[in-house]
């Protein structure tokens, strides 16, 4: 949006995005501490699922070539070159298109990584915890994309977004499960048998969509 | 007001609701059997499978 429309109406968006972020952290963190260990995690494992399904089930699809795999670059080309004939409007001195898709976009994907922040670190008892993880990721992620750009930039974005389904989905059985009063045999580490049984499942379905697939052609 | 409503189905639910419904049944049978003396690990894991294989044989078939 920057590069399209301006820096200044999209740094304003963004940092009214971020403000808006702190002050439903701020509200939320402190709830979500008052309710029932079960309950939070039956709901949390219950949104981790249906976000997980989603993610993999896209991600399948596509790994199996029934969908086609996302074009970053045109993708990015088509959404630039549609920011930049949007029309101008004036709102409060700002660009208001570049200003409310910067807020759009950084609300919402903050508001999933506060989400993921919050919901593992209630669950897990301590938030500041979760907080200190997200912020060293953060740093790890910035300092993996300057020290290692070039490879990172040839892993497909389908591995990346299978991965993030395979996650999701082995945390939300998880906890899930917990929540739903039921005790895993093995205790914590069934966590790491939720995981293969998961990436097990995911890898075997793409093998077998993708003999169907060209069975059919 | 229904842009907000159909914004939230579809970051919550997305492309296929019977996924959802299928994972809320799911739970509640977990939570039932939490109640007796059977074990219930297993049900998640596979209402998972299940639910993730019928989902993708409406798209691949």
């Amino acid at each position: 949006m920057g590069i399209t429309r301006g820096w200044r109406s999209t740094l304003i968006g963004a940092g009214a995005a971020l403000l808006a972020l702190a002050a439903i952290v701020a509200a939320l963190g402190p709830a979500l501490t008052v309710i029932p260990i079960d309950v939070l995690r039956l709901v949390v494992g219950g949104l981790l699922l249906v976000f997980g399904l989603q993610w993999l089930r896209k991600a399948i699809l596509r790994a199996s070539g029934w969908r086609a795999l996302r074009d970053e670059d045109a993708v990015f080309a088509r959404e630039r070159a549609e920011a930049a004939s949007a029309p101008r409007v004036e709102r409060a001195g700002l660009d208001w298109y570049a200003f409310t898709i910067s807020f759009k976009g950084v609300l919402l994907e903050g508001l999933e990584v506060a989400f993921i922040v919050l919901t593992f670190g209630s669950t897990q008892g301590s938030i500041p915890l979760a907080a200190v993880g997200a912020g060293a990721a953060v740093l790890l992620v910035v300092l993996a994309g300057l020290l290692v750009r070039e490879p990172l930039g040839r892993v497909p974005e389908n591995t990346l977004a299978f991965a993030v389904g395979v996650m999701l989905t082995t945390f939300g059985i998880f906890w899930g499960t917990e929540g739903a009063g039921v005790h895993w045999p093995g205790g914590d580490a069934a966590l790491l048998g939720v995981l293969a049984f998961v990436s097990l499942l995911s890898l075997g379905f793409v093998t077998v969509l993708r003999r169907r697939k060209l069975a059919l052609a | 007001m229904k842009r907000f409503g159909k914004f939230w189905w579809d970051f919550v639910v997305g492309d296929d609701w019977r996924v959802a419904v299928g994972i809320v049944l799911a739970f509640g049978i977990t939570a039932l059997l939490a109640t007796t003396s059977v074990p219930a690990w297993w049900v998640l894991p596979l209402a998972v499978a299940a639910v993730l294989w019928l989902s993708l044989r409406r798209v691949a078939r």
